[in-house]
């Protein structure tokens, strides 16, 4: 307790509809998905073909390169029909859920009295393996490797992320558990980091077994990608495993219950969302499962899995991804605004930068939306990025390395240790309109491939 | 506003690829996207953005440079009227300034624009902000005298090989703007020094025995149109008639919007409190000159007391508007100081030092923006250095 590390650079974009802390509504899913799309560079191998009968934690996919780990049904059900996009592409297997859902029993077991290879195959067998990602780059984790340590962020800095303690509250139990399992995959022990505003009310600073740490500071500093830079920083040749609290409630249940049970809180959020709450439901579960929540018979909306800076645009059609516990619908922005950028002011709209004059009134909550405002350029201004990424890494020289497709420099100026998510707010504040996350991940492909 | 944007979405297609005139597409695009903030909305990345864009960082600078332009307008019909003894009123004296001004702000504009929408269309890229404030700089830092057909030799010069030989705003490596007063300053040596080009109408007056607006008369007797950097101490300045005032006010001879320490200063309060330029580069420019200024002054290299050097010739223009531009200074905010300080340190050098060219700013600044990319090169390995220790050790 007595290190706590205070992140000085960061941002909270204001963005309204912030999810009351109240349940509307349990969905009982009629179709989910389940996305190979959700894990990086994964190659999927279909297990299963349409018509056949699933319980909830039946492999319905697993991984071309490592067979062993498989992705599970969150429901149970009939496979309905398996979607392709170019080249065959495997998109999502939507499969229809049974009135009455049934799971797989994978046996109630005491994770004190388990090997780490036998906590392995447990995972690994319920389709949870995938809960755990490896950094660098963010893939699945390797089922082969032993870790430097093992990560979690138990509070989140995003924009209108699900409360932590909310969602979790009933699950103690389970995440302990889930610790438990995980701290015999690795020599680093589990490091759980929380936000030193709330350490005290936050029920999880009683977890046992883990290393804690406290941070304070803006988004992002939640990620735990920016934590690891602060704890232990990845070097070359370094691999850590990351995992969220919500994931290691699911991996609790599956010993605790034996079953596969991915259900969840889910808030609802964002500017166009009608009475922003919370929901429970599934991951795979579909936008249109929660019409109530929004309305777009006049305009045009934008569904996001996720939040606003790192979300997937999944439209309504489309299905909550893997590891989200959120949904932010927005409106799109496809309007021309007369002289926008030569009004003084423009009371509507949020900026970071003082250029505008939304710093007067720092309470304000904005209804943005996805209009860019303004023209792709070049790299000009240098010193916005700095401001709200709290790493000691130059994000515009990574950038620039990353569309220079230099490895040498990609490596030296820090690509091991970052994803998309912790340059985010690089790519929010950006007045060049660069799209910085697209950058990097082009960037950590060509680093998978090359050093493979 | 709703017939100005039916009227675009009319004329669009002719301006869209395979459209009658769709040779002209950048030059549409450009001047749709000046009267509206386009429509479009992000497709991969953060789904929200900053209302903040380039277009409105541009012209930030540019009203920053406002004060420093009017200023400078009135000040060529100040100057206009002293040399020629014609008691002028204010509005006089302004209006003298405009009519000689406003040429160098259309040959600017006119050429420097002209050049980045060709090749904007060439490429096949939008046109970029970025000249908006080099044309505004321009006029600022030459003589009110210089012959329009030069300004358009130089502006070409260095919008070309400035910057779009290197790929547009963004990647040049010297200020355009700087690089324009550097070509003049190198090919037409009599336009931009001495003591005759300060004075609007002066140059014209002395060859042709009259020019516009002189009324008649002559010269007035006590006229010399010297900078005041031609002098060495302040008695010198005393006797020339030229207080710190005068300096700080800016009711001297010089480049049009150089002169006027007062407006510079409103312009870099903009600056630093909208944050579009660096305080650091400019606080440790003055660092750098007031080090030197002191170090000639204890020498006895110079007579002037160091914090003059603040308010001589075009350093605080310099320091505020030409070495933040965020493009040519370093990037690193260490690599900031260093760099400042070298901007600040060399143009003071330069002036004490070097009787044949005594404003330095220009140089230093050309000459820092050379070894930006080398300062930023070391505080980045050091800083990479520093971690890996940092990391062994923990």
């Amino acid at each position: 307790m007595s290190n706590n590390i205070n992140l000085k650079r960061g941002l909270d974009i204001p963005i309204s509809g912030e999810a009351a802390q109240k349940i509307k509504k349990a969905v009982s899913p009629d179709v989910v998905a389940v996305k190979p799309t959700d894990f990086r560079g994964l190659l999927p191998k279909l297990l299963v073909k349409e018509g056949d009968k699933v319980l909830a934690g039946t492999p319905v996919l697993a991984d071309k390169k490592s067979p062993d780990i498989v992705f599970a049904s969150p429901v149970s059900g009939t496979v309905e029909t398996v979607v392709r996009g170019e080249k065959r592409k495997l998109l999502e297997v939507r499969i229809k859920a049974d009135k009455t859902q049934e799971y797989v029993d994978f046996g109630v077991r005491k994770v004190k009295e388990l090997s780490a290879d036998e906590i392995k195959e447990a995972l690994l067998k319920s389709g949870l393996w995938p809960a755990l990602i490896q950094r660098p780059y963010g893939v699945l984790a390797s089922p082969e490797i032993r870790p430097k340590a093992i990560f979690v962020s138990a509070f989140s800095t995003a924009p209108l992320a699900a409360d932590t303690d909310y969602v979790l509250r009933d699950e103690f139990a389970n995440i302990q558990t889930g610790i438990d399992a995980l701290t015999k995959l690795t020599d680093g022990g589990v490091h759980v980091s929380f936000d030193s505003r709330n350490y005290s009310g936050t029920p999880f600073h009683k977890l046992e077994n883990v290393i804690q740490h406290t941070f304070t500071g803006k988004h992002p500093a939640g990620n735990v990608g920016i934590q690891i830079h602060h704890i232990c920083p990845i070097k070359k040749g370094d691999t850590v495993w990351t995992v969220s609290l919500l994931m290691l409630a699911a991996i609790g249940k599956l010993f605790n219950t034996g079953r596969y049970d991915m259900t969840r809180k889910i808030a609802v959020t964002g500017p166009k969302a009608i009475d922003p709450s919370y929901v429970t439901g599934l991951p795979g579960m579909a936008v249109a499962d929660l019409k109530e929540f929004y309305d777009n018979s006049a305009e045009e909306l934008r569904f996001i899995s996720g939040d606003v800076l790192t979300g997937t645009s999944v439209g309504e059609a489309g299905f909550l991804g893997f590891y989200d516990n959120q949904v932010t619908i927005i409106k799109e922005g496809r309007e021309y605004e007369m002289l926008g950028w030569a009004k003084p002011l423009r009371s509507g709209l949020f900026s970071a930068s003082r250029t505008y004059f939304s710093w007067l009134t720092p309470k304000k909550k904005y209804d943005m939306d996805t209009n860019l405002h303004g023209g792709v350029r070049a790299f000009l201004m240098n010193d916005v990025y700095g401001k709200v990424l709290p790493m000691d890494i130059f994000p515009v020289y990574l950038t620039k390395a990353c569309i220079a497709g230099d490895i040498d420099k990609m490596e030296k100026y820090g690509i091991y240790e970052v994803l998309e998510e912790d340059l985010a707010l690089c790519e929010y504040v950006c007045p060049s309109k660069i799209d910085i996350q697209a950058i990097i991940s082009d960037g950590i492909s060509l680093m998978m491939k090359e050093m493979a | 506003m709703n017939g100005l944007r039916k009227l675009t979405d009319k004329i669009k297609p002719a301006f869209e690829k395979g459209g009658k005139l769709g040779f002209l597409h950048s030059t549409f695009d450009a001047f749709e996207t000046f009267l509206f903030v386009p429509d479009t909305v992000t497709k991969r990345g953060a789904h929200v953005r900053d209302s903040v864009d380039l277009k409105r960082i541009l012209i930030i600078v540019v009203l920053a440079l406002l004060p420093a332009m009017l200023f400078g307008m009135w000040n060529v019909g100040y100057q206009h009227s002293n040399a020629f003894g014609l008691g002028w009123g204010f509005w006089n004296m302004f209006w003298y300034g405009l009519v000689k001004v406003i040429p160098l702000y259309l040959v600017s504009y006119i050429v420097g624009l002209g050049i980045e929408f060709i090749s904007a269309q060439i490429k096949g890229h939008e046109v970029s902000e970025g000249y908006l404030v080099s044309g505004m700089l321009i006029p600022l830092i030459v003589p009110v005298d210089v012959p329009l057909w030069m300004l358009a030799i130089a502006v070409a010069f260095a919008v070309i090989l400035g910057k779009e030989v290197f790929g547009g705003t963004g990647m040049n490596i010297w200020n355009p703007a700087l690089l324009c007063r550097a070509f003049l300053f190198f090919s037409y040596p009599s336009k931009m020094s001495g003591d005759t080009v300060w004075t609007g109408g002066l140059d014209r007056f002395l060859s042709e025995g009259t020019a516009y607006a002189t009324n008649g008369h002559g010269l007035v007797d006590a006229f010399s149109g010297a900078t005041p950097l031609a002098y060495k101490s302040v008695e010198g300045l005393q006797q020339a008639g030229t207080s710190f005032m005068d300096l700080f006010i800016g009711t001297v001879p010089g480049s049009v919007g150089e002169t006027s320490v007062i407006a510079i200063l409103i312009g870099a309060v903009i600056l630093i409190w909208t944050g579009v330029a660096s305080w650091k580069i400019m606080l440790s420019s003055v660092a750098g000159a007031l080090a030197i200024g002191y170090l000639g002054f204890a020498c006895g290299a110079t007579d002037l007391p160091g914090y003059y050097q603040l308010v001589l010739g075009g350093f605080a223009f310099g320091t505020v508007f030409m070495a933040t531009d965020p493009v040519t200074s370093a990037q690193t905010e260490t690599g900031k100081w260093i760099y400042g300080f070298l901007v600040g340190a060399l143009t003071v050098t330069v002036r004490i030092f070097n009787p044949g060219y005594v404003e330095g700013m220009m140089l230093a600044i050309l000459l820092m923006n050379t070894f930006a990319p080398l300062i930023d090169y070391y505080v980045i390995e050091g800083s990479i250095r520093r971690r890996e220790k940092k990391v062994k050790v923990a």
